[in-house]
């Protein structure tokens, strides 16, 4: 497997053939635990659908977690940070030409005064 | 005989075939839509078999000067023009190759994704001639050793993707962010051209090569160097000027948008060309460098940020586009701040310019494969909104595939192309600055957040009602999204192979102004 080269950092190096052989062991593996299921599992009957202690099973639309619902916790704990960065996205097209003059203006100072 | 001549005349074909393409598509719509489609792809294979010779010629010959009207093509600077080479020259070396073939690449796949996709459009024959016409633009500016020509070719990939942004007419917003993107890009390309204007009333010269050849960095360079930097910034979404950016990638075609990252980093390139190869020994390094990657550190982390709590797909993710811009940004700019010392240079300096380059054609690669999932999910469930999406992993299982792969590369897990890339640009960035190095992991950790989060939100979860009818997208959509995400993979697995073949003589090319002045004006 030599054409498999390991990548040069310049510090270290990185081989993609070690990454290739955890993945094929993993897939083996998951193949082998899968296949030792149980094989009288019948798809497409009673058998498929969720026991849940005997309740009626919620509509489908119900059970997904949407993406609105995920990394509340993130975007609550960087409240102050978000608050601060949505509202500069105003979509106004001035806006945006303003940003662009202002960094403009800045490098030009910068020019002038740092190189 | 024949591919002689194609050898030699590469440059001139490697646009005279798009372009002549692209006004050929209403003749072929003529005739029938079977025959503009078959049209649209042999132009486009055509386009990609002559970047690849044109790609050969340069790795194994250097640097190849083509001069447009001179009886010989590497005669650029005629015996009666007082050594200034008048005449438009295109000055094609490794960098230019390099993006030259992940344009073309990725043009093919958008090609064959375009023609299923767009079945429902009306307009089809300006749709595919805008997409060449943006094509010969992007392959103009990277291929072209002339300032004006330079902007000219800007303008091209400009008005071209304004106008595929607002493609969508029905859509009132889609026009809304075609404006937008038209109006900055005009008032990026007019700042270009006054920036041109002034380097030509210095020098008289509107070559790349005669210019940097002569260079002092008086005031008007400075000014000059400043609306390059910051028109060509802005053009490739480098944050506080990427507002346009989710505006213009969400409303586009997904197709479309897929080209249009490819549009940004040919900005990119041409911020990098001007840099290094117009300025480079005028320049304060650090101070040049240290911009540069002050904008890369934003973009990458402003861009991430903003992508996480976005709810329609492709809005997520151009944020993403914006991010990983930030990390080309911040590894060539390592490489430019530490281009005065060679001993950095050597140490590390090179490795982050090598980490930056290969992350543009790695991020081509994944990024357009992304938004052609994107645009295969909208295809079939006609919404972009995540709140609305889900279970579509039962019905759609090469797009899950295709998603996981682009996924897993933006985010930097290996085997993929962008832990690749990734890895040179932390490792060397850590030695230039630790902070600088984890600010680039944290963001890689957010992104994989971010894009799990959109896993989860569209492909996971039961079947749901609303998309019960739904199936996998045409074969040919699946096939361009194949197409890259074999890229992804090759790159990943083979990295070495590709840094040796396309990203080193890339960043030589870019750091070793001596060599491009030198094939251009020692061509007389």
């Amino acid at each position: 497997m030599a054409f498999v080269e390991t990548m040069s950092t310049g510090f270290g190096g990185w081989s993609p053939l070690f990454w290739i052989l955890a993945f094929a062991v993993s897939a083996i593996t998951g193949w082998l635990i899968w296949r030792r299921g149980e094989s009288s599992c019948k798809t497409g009957t009673e058998q498929e659908k969720p026991y849940l202690c005997g309740n009626k099973e919620p509509e489908k639309g119900d059970v997904h977690v949407r993406a609105g619902n995920m990394y509340w916790g993130f975007t609550e704990a960087m409240k102050g940070y978000y608050e601060f960065l949505i509202p500069l996205h105003t979509g106004i097209l001035t806006d945006y030409i303003l940003w662009f003059l202002g960094v403009i203006a800045v490098m030009l100072v910068l020019a002038a005064g740092v190189f | 005989m024949i591919f002689e001549w194609i050898v030699q005349n590469s440059p001139a074909l490697l646009l005279a075939v798009p372009m002549l393409g692209a006004f050929a598509v209403p003749l072929m719509g003529r005739i029938g839509e079977k025959a503009r489609d078959g049209w649209v792809l042999l132009v486009s294979i055509a386009t990609l078999i002559i970047a690849g010779i044109l790609t050969n010629e340069v790795l194994t010959s250097g640097t190849v000067v083509y001069t447009f009207g001179a009886a010989n093509p590497a005669l650029s600077v005629p015996a009666d023009s007082g050594g200034i080479p008048f005449r438009i020259i295109f000055a094609v070396d490794a960098m230019s190759v390099f993006m030259a073939i992940s344009a073309s690449v990725v043009g093919f796949a958008v090609f064959l994704y375009s023609i299923v996709s767009s079945a429902r459009m009306s307009g089809k024959d300006s749709f595919f001639a805008l997409i060449l016409l943006m094509q010969v633009g992007i392959l103009g500016m990277v291929c072209t050793g002339d300032l004006f020509n330079f902007f000219v070719f800007l303008e091209i990939n400009s008005l071209a993707g304004a106008a595929l942004v607002a493609s969508r007419v029905d859509k009132g917003v889609a026009v809304e962010a075609g404006l937008k993107y038209a109006v900055l890009s005009t008032l990026g390309g007019l700042l270009v051209l006054f920036a041109v204007g002034l380097l030509y009333g210095q020098y008289d010269a509107l070559n790349i090569a005669a210019i940097a050849d002569v260079m002092q960095f008086g005031m008007p360079e400075k000014v000059a160097l400043v609306l390059f930097v910051a028109a060509l910034a802005m053009k490739s979404g480098a944050v506080p000027m990427h507002f346009w950016t989710p505006d213009a990638y969400s409303m586009a075609p997904s197709a479309v948008t897929a080209f249009l990252v490819i549009a940004s980093q040919a900005s990119l390139y041409g911020l990098f060309r001007i840099v290094f190869t117009l300025y480079n020994v005028t320049l304060d390094y650090a101070a040049m460098g240290w911009i540069i990657i002050i904008l890369g550190v934003l973009s990458m982390f402003i861009g991430v940020t903003m992508a996480i709590p976005q709810k329609d797909i492709k809005r997520l993710m151009s944020y993403h586009a914006v991010s990983q811009t930030g990390y080309m940004l911040l590894g060539v700019g390592v490489g430019l701040a530490v281009l005065g010392d060679e001993n950095m240079m050597r140490a590390f300096g090179m490795t982050a310019m090598e980490g930056g380059i290969f992350h543009i054609i790695n991020h081509a690669m994944y990024k357009g494969l992304l938004f052609l999932t994107a645009g295969a999910i909208f295809y079939q469930a006609g919404t972009r909104n995540l709140n609305k999406l889900g279970g579509l992993g039962h019905s759609m299982k090469w797009t899950m595939l295709f998603f996981i792969i682009g996924a897993l590369a933006i985010a930097g897990i290996p085997p993929f192309n962008g832990f690749a890339s990734k890895l040179l640009i932390y490792e060397s960035v850590f030695i230039f600055s630790p902070v600088l190095s984890v600010i680039a992991m944290v963001v890689s950790i957010l992104t994989l957040a971010s894009f799990v989060k959109v896993f989860h939100s569209v492909f996971m979860g039961p079947r749901l009602p609303e998309y019960e009818n739904v199936t996998e997208v045409p074969k040919a959509m699946l096939y361009a999204m194949g197409i890259l995400a074999f890229f992804v993979i090759l790159f990943g697995v083979f990295p070495q192979q590709v840094i040796d073949i396309l990203i080193s003589p890339a960043a030589m090319a870019l750091a070793d102004q001596g060599s491009y002045i030198s094939a251009v004006l020692g061509g007389n």
